[in-house]
């Protein structure tokens, strides 16, 4: 009776680990990826209730049952309301935020699991510590993302920060050797440990910049899939280590592809050298001199274009003007002008942030080009009109030695006959660098909230 | 008895190890070809499957003894935050797609 049952919660691990496979790989195509999160979904489901009424240690089935659903239907209750009212301009800090939940969850196995282990298993041992350790950095680390996102804090950069980095990651790694090689469980030595870490996860994320955001989130949830591979080793569970590694590998793909559309390396995000190491804001003498247009003269030349290419960028999402948006698109196109929306990689704060944004507002998928296409036709477009985007368009990246973000890849919307800039003040964008497209003698600026002077754009556009 | 126990970890790690490299290999695989505009989504949806860690919170708290108050506390928040994030992250992933599937 034994065998039978642990047979068969190993075929629903099995099942559980090709769904997590299979999801994936389908969340990787447009017309497949819903269904491909639904599976993965499923075989969790199948796992996660497998693993209640099958899985036995040594003989004892699994007790408490009763906390376990509540806990259960709980999680499940507010996970769902949480899930369905977030706004997607929200979407990175939610994301950011289950990930801290998930890293939490990790570190408070551990926990309990030292205190349930002999001393003599080493291998034991250090699965839980690397499972505490690296939960709990990913959830401190998490949770101070996901403050910086809803702006309750801001970048924090202090001298030698990377140095003490280096030096608290050493003090934690030698102090897990210490909890793993000591006869007994010191409980002092433990809580220190955690504080260690995270501390740790607050300093490694509080001094790096909102334009590495995505980078880093999509990091630390490659961190938590490898803590949950750790408790995969801790209990031979196939469907945690499959699961826990999948996620470890395919994040760290992704966080290197985001980094190679920043023309950075990982390092160099990793010891927060965006502003720490970069040169202080060199000034450019391209004179100093901006120059305002007004709606109407705005709404005019758009309407009379031929074709009209719109940049949208974080101050869109903050404003929540993607629906505003989509209406000016509409309008221009019953004048006759042709409409594109030019998508940098990075562009939000994550990659395809923009693309989950105007798919919200019904924007239709033909009309994203992405970064290479966008470049190309940018010298046939009249009117480019940025929303809310600064860094991404910032030609300091392409002739700027200097610039903290010289060699990334930038939509290069100067090679369009006019710009418009629309932005709500001159205040610089996310990596505080200056922007010298604003200055350009083709470039206009259009103060104001993204959503005021879109609404406004469409009257005065279908008024003439 | 011990020493069986011994070998039979040994055992099983090396199959685990052969697991791990396949996985790693796999996860590269499957994230390499995939257009940018689902990034956030395929970030999400991975949030949510390492949200198998609710698994390790259940063996843990169904093995807690009854009256280990503090024990119990923490377990039943392990399973609560790893619910929290398999259910809100797939949930999440859902609603973006959603909206992906509107358009035409």
């Amino acid at each position: 009776m034994e065998t039978i049952s642990q047979d068969v919660l190993a075929g629903a691990y099995l099942i559980a680990s090709v769904s997590y496979i299979l999801g994936l790989k389908m969340l990787g195509k447009p017309d497949t990826a819903r269904r491909g999160n639904t599976i993965a979904a499923i075989g969790m489901t199948i796992a996660i209730f497998a693993t209640i009424f099958l899985y036995s240690e040594n003989g004892n089935p699994v007790g408490n049952k009763i906390f376990i659903f509540v806990a259960l239907i709980i999680g499940t209750g507010i996970g769902v309301r949480a899930a369905r009212t977030v706004q997607m301009t929200q979407m990175p800090e939610m994301v950011s935020l289950f990930n801290g939940m998930g890293g939490l969850c990790a570190a408070l196995i551990g926990i309990i699991e030292i205190y349930h282990t002999q001393s003599t298993e080493k291998t034991k041992l250090l699965a839980i510590c690397a499972g505490l350790v690296i939960g709990t950095i990913s959830f401190s680390g998490s949770m101070i993302a996901w403050g910086k996102l809803t702006g309750r804090f801001s970048d924090k950069i202090f001298p030698m920060q990377q140095f003490l980095n280096l030096g608290l990651m050493t003090i934690i790694l030698v102090m897990a050797g210490a909890i793993i090689f000591s006869p007994i469980v010191n409980p002092v030595m433990l809580y220190m440990e955690l504080l260690l870490c995270v501390g740790y996860g607050i300093l490694f994320v509080l001094p790096i910049g909102g334009a590495d955001m995505p980078v880093v989130i999509s990091l630390l949830n490659s961190f938590t899939g490898v803590a949950a591979a750790c408790a995969g080793f801790l209990y031979n569970n196939m469907a945690m280590l499959t699961g826990g590694i999948l996620v470890g590998s395919a994040g760290t793909i992704l966080t290197i592809l985001m980094c190679k559309a920043m023309n950075r390396s990982l390092t160099n995000v990793l010891i927060g050298a965006f502003k720490a190491s970069g040169p202080k804001e060199v000034e450019s003498d391209s004179g100093g001199h901006i120059k305002e247009v007004s709606l109407s003269d705005a709404a005019v030349m758009m309407s009379y274009a031929k074709k009209v290419m719109i940049v949208p960028g974080y101050g869109l999402a903050v404003a929540q003007a993607q629906h505003s948006c989509h209406e000016l698109e509409k309008a221009l196109e019953e004048k006759g002008v042709e409409v594109r929306y030019a998508i940098h990689p990075v562009a939000g704060r994550m990659p395809g942030h923009m693309n989950v944004l105007l798919a919200e507002a019904d924007v239709s998928y033909s009309k994203l080009l992405e970064m290479d296409e966008a470049n190309s036709e940018f010298a046939t477009t009249d009117v480019v009109m940025i929303l809310g985007a600064n860094d991404v368009v910032n030609p300091a990246a392409k002739n700027n030695k200097l610039s903290p973000i010289y060699g990334m890849p930038i939509l290069e919307v100067d090679h369009a006959h006019a710009v418009i800039v629309n932005k709500r003040s001159m205040n610089a964008g996310y990596a505080g660098i200056k922007n010298e497209l604003f200055y350009e003698p083709q470039t206009s600026m259009l103060f104001g909230d993204a959503k005021k002077v879109l609404q406004q754009l469409v009257s005065e556009i279908k008024a003439n | 008895m011990e020493n069986f126990f011994v070998s039979l970890e040994h055992l099983i790690s090396v199959q685990t190890v052969y697991i791990v490299i396949l996985m790693v290999f796999l996860g590269i695989e499957v994230i390499s070809h995939v257009p940018s505009i689902l990034h956030t989504p395929l970030m999400s949806g991975a949030n949510a499957i390492h949200g198998v860690i609710v698994i390790g919170a259940i063996i843990v708290l169904g093995k807690v003894e009854s009256n280990n108050i503090p024990a119990l506390a923490i377990g039943f928040t392990a399973v609560l935050v790893g619910t929290l994030n398999v259910v809100g992250g797939f949930v999440v992933t859902d609603r973006m797609l959603e909206m992906f599937k509107k358009k035409k």
